[in-house]
Order: structure tokens, then sequence, then C-alpha cells
């Protein structure tokens, strides 16, 4: 238990102490006597936080996969578009395509009357169609870049050898490349997943009530500033903690390279 | 030039994008400025942060070392936009004390200092990091060799240790910049006049969503673009005299 010794060298004890009674102080002569009131609206909300989270970050996967392969291998009229797009995606402020989305997007489709009579309008008239497309969008931009390097980087040898076994090329995609280009950006796409959950937050200035509308609500409603917003910052440090962990777990699954 | 812009169908465009005041044009390079501004402080304010903590990191004391992993962990954990209402409101309320304190009544603090202030903490966790990595990159016999001569300290650091630092640091500190200028637009949500604000204004007051968003877009890829091709050149710069490994050098 190395991790345990770590911990019992004398200033983090005294430093943990500091900490201890920082929280201790922050739970007595804090004003929490809002919480019980809020306490259901939040956990709808970091129910939306958190599906948002991996809706957006399992589409714009799938989305970075074959704008990594095109940049990657692709003829040039499909690794052109793809390149454009990541770049203007991660050349641009998250808000901003946010807005765009939302109020350039709403502002236009009610002027078609086709759309407005179609069974998606009730939909589209609501604001987290608009915030899961921008997130998976920006995660595709981020994400592609990403595999790019990924598929580059799987070592050919394995790839012709699989080739070489007859494999067809769809199961050799399947089976070689996709496995191991993954394997190797496993780390990157944990620090990504976090980057998106840090993104998440912007969601909140279209409407959508996710945990930190709730907390801003409360601040508008109360009048209350520190409590929410640590609090809020608690729970996404334990989310981020949770997403390391995972990724973590997923790294110890694939054969563990000797390096 | 009309014609061009008759024929393409775009001189509505034009119209509310020009720069005299029927058109919304001036705003909006207002805001950008507003934003480069702010970007500019931030960045130099997360250098300075991150060279200190990035030494703090590699030669202070166990007490040093754990606060500074605190600092990095949290501020990185957590979303910028929570950090920059934290940081706006522990600010604002911290010189407001300290100017009753002296004796002055209510300060008010201007936007582009407290952005500054805001996302230079949250950029200084990050720069840390870069700069950590980047000092342990260099070859430690070079810095061995300054303190053998006796050099102080503070010229090591000047003539030895950031010299050698750049070429590894340039990239990290590249896309460091580019979330600065990125970030800036989270300071919209706190009511800062920069670009990305003074856009929705814009576009909200003429209903045309598209035309200035788009608009904005552009510039903030110019900005992003022109820094690639600069932070290219530094780079370069910073390498030279390090051998290139694509002449096949090895």
């Amino acid at each position: 238990m190395t991790g345990l010794k770590s911990l019992m060298q004398p200033h983090r004890l005294v430093l943990m102490a500091l900490f201890g009674a920082f929280v201790l102080w922050c739970a007595l002569s804090m004003r929490w006597d809002w919480l019980p009131k809020y306490a259901p609206l939040a956990l709808q909300g970091l129910w939306t936080t958190l599906w948002i989270l991996v809706v957006t970050t399992v589409l714009g996967f799938l989305l970075a996969v074959p704008l990594g392969l095109a940049q990657a291998i692709g003829p040039w009229y499909l690794s052109a578009p793809a390149r454009i797009f990541c770049t203007v995606i991660r050349g641009t402020p998250l808000l901003l395509q946010i807005w765009l989305l939302y109020y350039g997007l709403g502002s236009l489709f009610p002027q078609f009357p086709w759309i407005r009579s179609s069974e998606l309008w009730p939909y589209l008239r609501q604001a987290w169609p608009y915030a899961v497309l921008a997130l998976t969008l920006s995660y595709a931009g981020y994400e592609g870049e990403v595999m790019r390097g990924a598929f580059s980087g799987v070592a050919k040898g394995q790839l012709e050898s699989a080739r070489s076994f007859g494999m067809p090329r769809f199961t050799m995609f399947r089976r070689i490349w996709l496995p191991q280009a993954i394997r190797n950006v496993l780390p990157t796409l944990g620090g990504e997943t976090i980057l998106q959950l840090k993104a998440t937050p912007l969601v909140a200035t279209i409407t959508v009530v996710e945990i930190y509308a709730v907390s801003s609500r409360v601040r508008a409603d109360t009048f209350i500033v520190y409590e929410p917003l640590l609090l809020l910052a608690l729970v996404y440090m334990v989310i981020a903690a949770l997403i390391g962990l995972a990724f973590k777990r997923f790294e110890n699954m694939g054969p563990t390279t000797r390096r | 030039m009309e014609l061009i812009l008759e024929t393409l169908g775009l001189t509505e465009t034009a119209a509310l994008l020009s720069l005299s005041p029927p058109g919304w044009g001036a705003n909006l390079l207002r805001g950008l400025a507003n934003s480069l501004q702010i970007a500019l402080g931030a960045f130099g304010m997360g250098l300075v942060i991150g060279l200190f903590g990035a030494y703090g990191k590699l030669y202070g004391g166990p007490i040093l070392r754990d606060l500074l992993a605190i600092y990095t962990t949290v501020i990185r954990a957590v979303p910028e936009l929570v950090l920059i209402l934290i940081l706006y409101y522990v600010g604002t309320d911290l010189i407001n004390k300290l100017a009753q304190f002296m004796g002055y009544g209510r300060v008010e603090i201007s936007g582009v200092v407290a952005g500054i202030w805001v996302l230079g903490i949250v950029q200084g966790a990050y720069a840390t990091e870069i700069l950590r990595g980047a000092i342990q990159a260099v070859p430690p016999g070079q810095i061995e060799a300054a303190r053998a001569y006796g050099m102080p300290a503070l010229l090591t650091l000047r003539r030895v240790t950031v010299p050698a630092l750049m070429a590894f640091a340039t990239p990290g500190l590249a896309n460091l910049w580019l979330i600065a200028t990125k970030d800036t637009a989270l300071l919209a949500v706190v009511g800062f006049n920069e670009l990305t604000l003074e856009t929705k204004q814009a576009a909200s007051s003429t209903r045309s969503y598209f035309t200035f968003f788009l608009a904005a877009g552009g510039l903030y890829l110019m900005v992003t673009l022109c820094s690639g091709v600069v932070f290219a050149r530094i780079e370069k710069w910073a390498r030279r005299g390090q051998p290139s490994l694509r002449q096949g050098g090895l």
C-alpha cells in the first residue's frame, strides 16, 4: 500500500486536517438551508448533465471515426472537407457554435411551413436538440484530429499481416485497425471526455436546465453566491474523477504495453 | 465591388457588417479587440504563474509541491465557466474588502481586468504543467554546467533554461494560446462586451443571426490561423540548431 503510506507524511496530514477544517467550516457557518428545497431540481439537472455528456461523446466518437479515417487515408475529396471541418470546429469558441445553431437554426426553421407541420417540430422547438447537436459536432471535431493520428499510428505490419491472411477489408478495420487505434489514444480520449464534461455547462446559456443552470437559479433566487458554486465545483470534480477512473479501467482491460 | 455583392445577393449582409453606424462591423471589431486584449493579458499572466508553478513543482518543498498539485488538479477538473464565476466573485469581494479596510468606498472593477485575472489563473494551471514537462525535457547536463560555472539562479533561468525549454514548450503553449482566445468567449456569460457578446447583441437586434455568428466565427478562425503561422515561426526559431529528424540524420 504505497498510496496509503505516501498519504501519511506529516505535512500531508496537516494539509488534510486543514482541508477537513475548511470543509467543516463550510458545513457549519455557510448557508445550506436552500439545499432541501432545490435538491430534486439539482438531481434532475445532474441527470441532464450526465445524459448529455454520454450521448454527445458516443455520437461524437462515432462521427470522429470516419472523420479520422478520411483524414488519414481518404482521397482528397474526403480528406479536405474533413480537415476543414476539424479546423473550423477547433478554431471557433464552442459558445459561438452553440449560439449559432440555437439562435440561427431556431430562427430559420419557423419560416418553413413544412417543418412546422412535421412530427419533429415539437422537438425542434426545445433547446436540447441544438445543445446535443452542437456538443456532438464539437467533440467530433476535436476527436477527428485525435483519431487521424491514431489511425496513422497503427503499425503497418499489423495491417499487412491481416491482409496477407486474406482478411476482408471491413473485418480488418473492425478487428485490427480500430481496436489498436483506440487503444493507443485511450489516455487522450479520457482527457477529451473530461474536456467535454467541462463544456456541458455552456448549454445552460440556451435554457437547457442542467446542473450549472440549477446553481445559477439558486443564486438568482436566494442571492447566496458561494455555496451553490462550491457545491457545483465539487460535483464536477467528482464526475471528472469518475471519468478518469473509468478510462483507467478501459486502459487496463487491453494488453499492457511494456516500455 | 458593388456589382459583385449584388450578383451574389450579399448587399444586405455587407450593409449589416459595414463599419459605419447603421452596420455593426465596428462593434464586432471592438469586441475582437477586447477579446484579444483579455486573451493576451491572461496568457501573459498564465505564463508567469506557470513559470513559478513549474519551478515550485520541480524544486519546491513538499508542502509547496502538494499545494501546487491541488491547484493544477482542481483548476483542470472544474469547468472554466464555474471557475470564472467563483474567481470573479472572490476577486471582487477581496478587492472591496481591501478597499473598505483602507478606507475607500466600493470599487468598480473593469471587465478587462477581471477577465484577465480570472482567465490568467485558469491558464496558469495549464501553463504550470506544460512548462514543468518542458523543463524536465531540457538535458540536465546543460543546467548543471551552468551551475558548475557558478551562474546565479536567475541568470541560469534566463540564459540557459528558458531558451532550451522553448523548443519543448512551444507546441503546448500554442495550444494554450488558442484556448485563451476561445475562453474569452465564456466571459460573455458574465456580461463582458467581448466578441461573442457583441455578436449576440448585434444578431438579436437585427434578427439576422447567421450573418453575425458566421462573421464572428470567421474572425475567430482568422485569429486561430494567424496564431498558427506565428507559433510555427516561433517554434522554428526555438528549434534552430537542433538536428531535424525529417532529413534522416539518424
